[in-house]
């Protein structure tokens, strides 16, 4: 295991979690079986896997918005649905979901708000994630008028507002152009590694799920479940050179052909 | 990065000269339809009777509108004040419940869900046919049995589509405000209520001329001299029709009024909606 894992406390254990959706044979689609997973504090895991494979129903049964079919998941040694009320976890949706209502600013602010942070303070921590993210210009723009990329930075200003111990990323980076995206994977690191936090990371990029994880879920379909989980090995803080050492293409090479077997099967 | 469309702030000058370039197009519909009107009466000899001239009926309202302006006592200008006051006393009372009801009945689902198909038949029964029993309620002569039956129109659709709003949400919208643990009380307020506006303020629009006519046909059935649709009754029966068709032209401009003043709060009240973005 990486040297950044802090301790060995765990923050999300699964043991034999199932998710079905619908029932009756042919309306039956088994999203998750038998999914066995630790994430230790201060992990950096990326899921990866086709379309369908179930990364996002794994990222839902973690957030308890869906609830596991069987199985038992710990967060934080509590039940999910604990978890969630004690606000463990910052989310980003696979889509940015911005209310239309709210400004940019507003939109961030909107889980200091229901958390009940001060005004000002709520002002102070929107405008400093938004220049994270490179928007602090947009703060009284509405959503509308924003690109699909800059929306999706908006949520991700909004999930790290207030700071959550574990970050659970759904595909945020898809819909960012490739040099932006570069920029959004360091700062996310920094972050990370700065804050300590835990991230499930959802990603459908090889080289960024090996560029930014202390290891790799590589997931199949059809049942959606576990196939591999690859230790990236390469040394922190990752800089851009990591990207061109032979380590790292070797750990992208390993990753692709685990993910064509499970494609081929 | 990429740039930004600024919402551009018109001046004053600008703004009034784009809305006229944008609303020629209607201007000289409306122009054109008045001038053939006029002609038409006029080179086919229409019976006064039957359809008076444009110019005659603008001619009696501003006769009447003089009278007002020089202090005298208009009768037009009289009815035209009690007919606006029953609609716009029934239109609050019943927008008003409608939203209330709403908002109490959408805080559990199943009582609205089993209130729905009750408020959608009770929408399509012709509400005005109660007017003579609101007459025999409330008294002929009492504004309240016209703004009864206002409120009764206005309150079902603005009931329905203000519960279709709270309740019609894009499921990851609301798993957002479960993601944060959000109260019901504040996904009511950021969430539901907000997506709701849209839907009220299209019922708000549709009730502001729906209350209009609900007080003017229920003042068919009866009621105090000066209220518009008495006046109009009279008028017509006395073969005064270029009184009765200035208390017409009074009517039309309520109606319009009031449904320009719902219009700009919509717009006040919610700037960020699709059909007030810029696009250019
Ligand atoms: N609410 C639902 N009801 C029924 N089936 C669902 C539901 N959500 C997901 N599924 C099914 O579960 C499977 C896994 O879906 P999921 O969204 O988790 O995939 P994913 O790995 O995130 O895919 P993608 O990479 O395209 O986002 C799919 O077959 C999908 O059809
Ligand atoms: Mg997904």
């Amino acid at each position: 295991m990486s040297e950044h894992v802090q301790n060995n406390t765990l923050v999300i254990s699964a043991k034999g979690v199932n998710k079905i959706f619908g029932s009756g044979e042919d309306n039956q689609v088994v999203a998750l079986q038998n999914i066995n997973l630790d994430i230790h504090n201060g992990e950096f895991i990326s899921l990866i896997g086709p379309s369908g494979c179930g990364k996002s129903t794994l990222l839902r049964l973690i957030a308890d918005l869906l609830k596991p079919t069987t199985g038992e998941l710990k967060i934080n040694g509590k039940n999910p649905q604990q978890a969630r009320l004690d606000r463990d976890y910052g989310m980003v949706f696979q889509a940015a979901t911005l209310y239309d209502w709210r400004t940019v600013g507003k939109n961030v602010e909107l889980p200091l708000e229901i958390m009940r942070y001060s005004a000002s303070e709520r002002k102070v921590r929107a405008q400093k994630m938004l220049e994270m993210v490179e928007l602090g210009k947009f703060s009284n723009h509405y959503p509308w008028q924003l690109s699909g990329g800059m929306q999706q930075r908006v949520a991700i200003a909004r999930a790290l507002a207030f700071e959550p111990a574990l970050l659970l990323m759904d595909e945020p980076f898809g819909a960012l152009d490739e040099f932006t995206r570069e920029r959004m994977n360091m700062e996310l690191l920094r972050i990370w590694q700065t804050t300590k936090t835990t991230v499930i990371f959802v990603t459908h990029s090889i080289p960024e799920a090996i560029f930014l994880s202390t290891r790799v879920v590589v997931m199949s379909p059809r049942p959606g479940r576990i196939t591999a989980v690859v230790d990236t090995d390469l040394p922190y803080p990752r800089v851009f050179e990591t990207r061109e050492s032979p380590r790292f293409f070797e750990k992208v090479n390993q990753v692709r052909e685990l993910l064509r077997d499970a494609h081929e099967e | 990065m990429a740039e930004i469309t600024k919402t551009p702030s018109l001046t004053w000058g600008e703004n009034i000269k784009g809305q006229v370039s944008y609303y020629f197009p209607t201007i000289m519909i409306a122009v054109a339809f008045l001038a053939l009107w006029e002609v038409a009466v006029r080179v086919l000899n229409i019976q006064q009777f039957l359809l008076p001239k444009p110019s005659d009926i603008a001619a009696r309202f501003l006769e009447e509108t003089q009278i007002l302006l020089s202090g005298g006592s208009s009768l037009l200008y009289q009815a035209a004040g009690a007919t606006l006051w029953s609609a716009f006393g029934g239109f609050v009372l019943g927008c008003g419940s409608g939203i209330l009801l709403a908002l109490i009945t959408a805080r559990w689902t199943i009582i609205s869900e089993a209130a729905m198909p009750f408020a959608i038949a009770a929408n399509s029964v012709p509400i005005i046919a109660f007017a003579p029993i609101m007459n025999n309620w409330f008294g002929l002569t009492n504004p309240a049995s016209k703004m009864a039956i206002v409120a009764i129109i206005v309150f079902f659709p603005t009931m329905i589509n203000t519960v279709r709003g709270l309740t019609l949400i894009d499921p990851r919208q609301l798993e957002l405000m479960e993601s944060y643990a959000a109260s019901p009380f504040k996904t009511l307020f950021a969430l539901r209520i907000p997506n709701a506006l849209p839907y009220i303020f299209s019922a708000l629009r549709v009730a502001s001329s729906l209350s209009v006519i609900g007080a003017i046909v229920s003042e068919f059935f009866g009621g105090p001299r000066a209220t518009l649709g008495v006046f109009i009754t009279q008028a017509a029966s006395g073969f005064d029709f270029d009184r009765a068709w200035s208390a017409i032209l009074m009517a039309a401009l309520i109606g319009i009024g009031f449904y320009l003043t719902v219009t700009i709060i919509e717009r006040r009240v919610m700037p960020w909606h699709t059909s007030f973005r810029q696009t250019e």
